[in-house]
């Protein structure tokens, strides 16, 4: 892209950068700049990102014997909802697109803001308000329904805070909208001269395939939980049996939204993948508008595909059949966007730094977590494995091993423009490779587990399963340790780092086009398009 | 255009001086616009998703029971719905008006026909309340007080057909409330004379809002008030 106003590297002046412009607590919670509203973000969703992993480490714990002695069932039934909940609505949700979507949308396509900088801000309060609800939920008893939800349980049977929780699902579901529609609208209307569409970064076409998930799934799962929350205050009859209603229903209008959030979790990350193997490759993309289709395509196929969550639950015979067919259709846009991270790897000149570490991480855990997706969209085998750690592992390596490797990849990349300081690359290389071996020793035995038969959401197993759930529990502590490590040399990087230069990848995107912090206004002059993204290096020196 | 650097910033979001009304992200007028309507419309969507999960969940159960959800039916007053449908037409008429009237510039129509929209707002809302209190005192409401007065065979389904009548025209209601919400804050503003035939956005977007929501109100009418009037 057109670089053409940098001055490298230049010392910081007071008051020069949206960090600096202004002080107190009133210029940050009543900011409209999108860069601090996105810090408002990390900051929350860093704490419920803890808050989730602590109730996982409470799982894992009391299955580190088989007995079940650490808690009641009841008490983990509450656990692993808890953790779900928190995980999915409160941190992988909003993750990436809340936090660098947020930051990197408006810097990446030349503007000065996002299209509805108060309905930002205001996206990030309502995100307070239904995590507010929830946490008080937490507080107070916690709620043992899964995070599914599944009516009647959660309508007739369940004694916990069933209507706290979904009311705070139900708010934060709109701050996911309103987040959606401002991305749509601000890609749509603000891209700077010459920035045509094919010119976009992957990284901003895939959130657009997020946001338009956002934007068209939310809503039913918002509307479901209404459903569900009348059903319980004022006994209206929706899902329930009794009255001739039907549960599997609910089933349908949860898994709708519920199936897709799953690619506003992983979209986001394959676009971080795409920044970071690009820039640590000094090559262009191989099939650049193969890899923006495909996050289009990911994002539309997504949809037609939620009823694979429901073979086993007296859905027709047929229907499944189409389900599962649908369902390896997602393979290949998804493998689309391996085979071609790894062409353009292909005689790249990569260097190993952290983030690219991260983006290998990401993409051999993401393949194996898509592989194993193809197995359980299969019916036979998913009859086999359903409710089993076989689907507990899939998922994680998709959630967990893509998903938030994508998330620490992009934190680090874009770590000196947000703060201005390099993280330190010796520690960072190092919990890179923690949370690798931490991952991958919680999450494979559960593959086998599963595949043995260990059903999921017992919170005791039969004694020779226990081999396998030691390692997993090893494994849950190490990966802690490498998801701390991060959080101590960021915070430390912000006073004791080395100023970052504005550019310190030499990447060609426009947004490090800037200064490091950038300005409030994000750049000096508003900036013209002039070529393609991607710019790394001619053919010969590829070839040479 | 003039270096848009040197606009005013308008920190506290609204419009500044000069051209007032461009806010300082955006580079032209027209770039503002765009923005706005398309915002707009993609809200939209959002609540034709929101409702639509209640109308697939109303459709799979007339399916299954479509005896007992036209008998339900016969339980509606007519004349009450047809009456609110004719006020909540008449209504999008007048928000039309209001709607033209900033646009041609005639600022002084702007709020009697805003005023107009939310009174027959407001009797739609009346006449809704009537209809659920008749209900509520024919036990009707679902529930544990729930007796319906036609076949028992229908009682159950009857009683989901309640459930749906009551969550569907319940949110359609809160949307009118809201609606009201947002009319009053418009005619606040147009006494004001923040609106002008160059400038009057929020008019415009309010007008797309209360619209859709009379849309809604044209489904679930014929769906809830008149599927009895053909089965015996």
């Amino acid at each position: 892209m057109a670089a053409e106003f940098i001055p490298e590297a230049e010392p910081l002046h007071p008051r020069d950068n949206y960090l600096n412009v202004r002080y107190g607590v009133g210029s940050w919670l009543l900011t409209r700049d999108h860069k601090r509203i996105a810090l408002l973000y990390l900051a929350s969703i860093t704490f419920f990102f803890f808050l989730g992993g602590l109730f996982a480490l409470l799982i894992r714990l009391e299955l580190l014997t088989p007995g079940g002695d650490l808690v009641q069932s009841e008490t983990y039934n509450k656990l692993f909802t808890m953790h779900g909940v928190v995980m999915i609505f409160f941190f992988l949700i909003p993750s990436i697109p809340a936090v660098l979507g947020n930051f990197l949308i408006p810097m990446m396509i030349g503007a000065k803001d996002l299209a509805f900088p108060r309905l930002n801000l205001l996206s990030w309060y309502i995100y307070i308000v239904g995590a507010a609800f929830t946490m008080w939920a937490v507080v107070h008893g916690g709620v043992d329904t899964g995070w599914t939800f599944y009516t009647p349980l959660s309508t007739a049977a369940a004694n916990g805070h069933v209507v706290a929780t979904a009311v705070g699902i139900f708010i934060t579901g709109f701050s996911s909208i309103l987040t959606g529609l401002n991305f749509i609208v601000t890609i749509h209307t603000m891209r700077a001269p010459g920035l045509t569409w094919f010119r976009l970064p992957l990284f901003v076409w895939s959130h657009y395939a997020t946001s338009l998930i956002m934007v068209l799934g939310t809503p039913v799962i918002a509307v479901t939980l209404l459903m569900v929350g009348v059903e319980r205050i004022f006994h209206l009859g929706l899902f329930d049996p009794a009255l001739g209603g039907d549960p599997v229903l609910f089933q349908h209008l949860f898994w709708f939204y519920s199936h897709p959030a799953v690619y506003i979790m992983i979209l986001p990350a394959m676009g971080v993948i795409s920044e970071v193997v690009t820039t640590f490759s000094r090559k262009n993309i191989f099939g650049y508008r193969f890899v923006a289709f495909a996050s289009v395509a990911i994002a539309v196929l997504g949809f037609l595909v939620w009823g694979h969550h429901m073979f086993v639950s007296g859905q027709s015979v047929y229907a499944g059949m189409i389900f599962s067919l649908l369902s390896f259709l997602v393979a290949i846009p998804s493998a689309i966007k391996v085979f071609n991270w790894t062409a353009t790897m292909y005689r790249g000149s990569i260097s190993w730094r952290t983030p690219m570490l991260y983006a290998f991480g990401f993409i051999g855990l993401f393949t194996i977590g898509g592989l194993t997706g193809l197995f359980l969209a299969t019916l036979g085998v998913d009859v086999h494995v359903h409710d089993t750690y076989f689907i507990v592992a899939h998922f994680h390596y998709i959630m967990v091993g893509g998903a938030i490797m994508g998330y620490l990849g992009g934190m680090h990349y874009w770590w000196p423009k947000i703060s201005g300081k390099m993280y330190p690359e010796g520690w960072a290389r190092f919990a890179a490779l923690i949370v690798f071996i931490g991952f991958n020793l919680t999450f494979f035995p559960q593959f086998v587990l599963g595949y043995l038969g260990m059903p999921r959401r017992y919170h005791a197993y039969p004694p020779e399963f226990q081999v396998l759930n030691v390692m997993s529990t090893a494994g849950a502590s190490v990966l802690g340790v490498g998801y701390v490590i991060p959080m101590i040399y960021f915070a430390w990087s912000m006073r004791y780092g080395k100023n970052a230069p504005a550019n310190p990848w030499r990447s060609t995107g426009l947004e490090w086009q800037t200064t490091s912090p950038p300005p409030t206004e994000n750049f000096p002059v508003p900036p013209v398009v002039t070529s393609e993204p991607y710019v790394y290096a001619t053919e010969s020196e590829v070839v040479g | 255009m003039a270096d848009p650097r040197r606009l005013p910033h308008g920190e506290d979001g609204g419009p500044a001086t000069g051209p007032g009304y461009l806010q300082h992200h955006f580079e032209s007028l027209v770039q503002q616009k765009d923005a706005s309507s398309l915002g707009m419309w993609l809200f939209l969507v959002t609540e034709i998703l929101f409702f639509g999960g209640l109308f697939l969940v109303y459709t799979i159960y007339r399916w299954s029971y479509p005896l007992a959800f036209a008998d339900a039916s016969r339980h509606m007053d007519v004349r009450l719905g047809t009456t609110n449908t004719a006020v909540l037409i008449i209504s999008s008429l007048t928000m039309a008006m209001a709607v033209h009237s900033a646009a041609a510039g005639r600022r002084r129509l702007i709020i009697p026909f805003l005023a107009a929209t939310m009174l027959l707002g407001t009797t739609f809302l009346g006449i809704k309340a009537i209809e659920y209190t008749e209900h509520i005192r024919h036990h009707l409401f679902p529930g544990p007080w729930f007796h319906y007065p036609g076949p028992q065979i229908h009682a159950r389904p009857a009683e989901l057909f309640f459930s749906l009548y009551f969550a569907m025209t319940g949110l359609h209601a809160l949307h009118m409330v809201i609606g009201l919400g947002i009319l009053s804050v418009l005619v606040v503003q147009s006494r004001r004379g923040r609106y002008t035939g160059q400038w009057h956005t929020p008019i415009e977007m309010s007008g797309l809002y209360w619209h859709f929501v009379d849309i809604v109100w044209i489904f679930l009418f014929p769906l809830l008030y008149l599927i009895g009037r053909h089965v015996h």
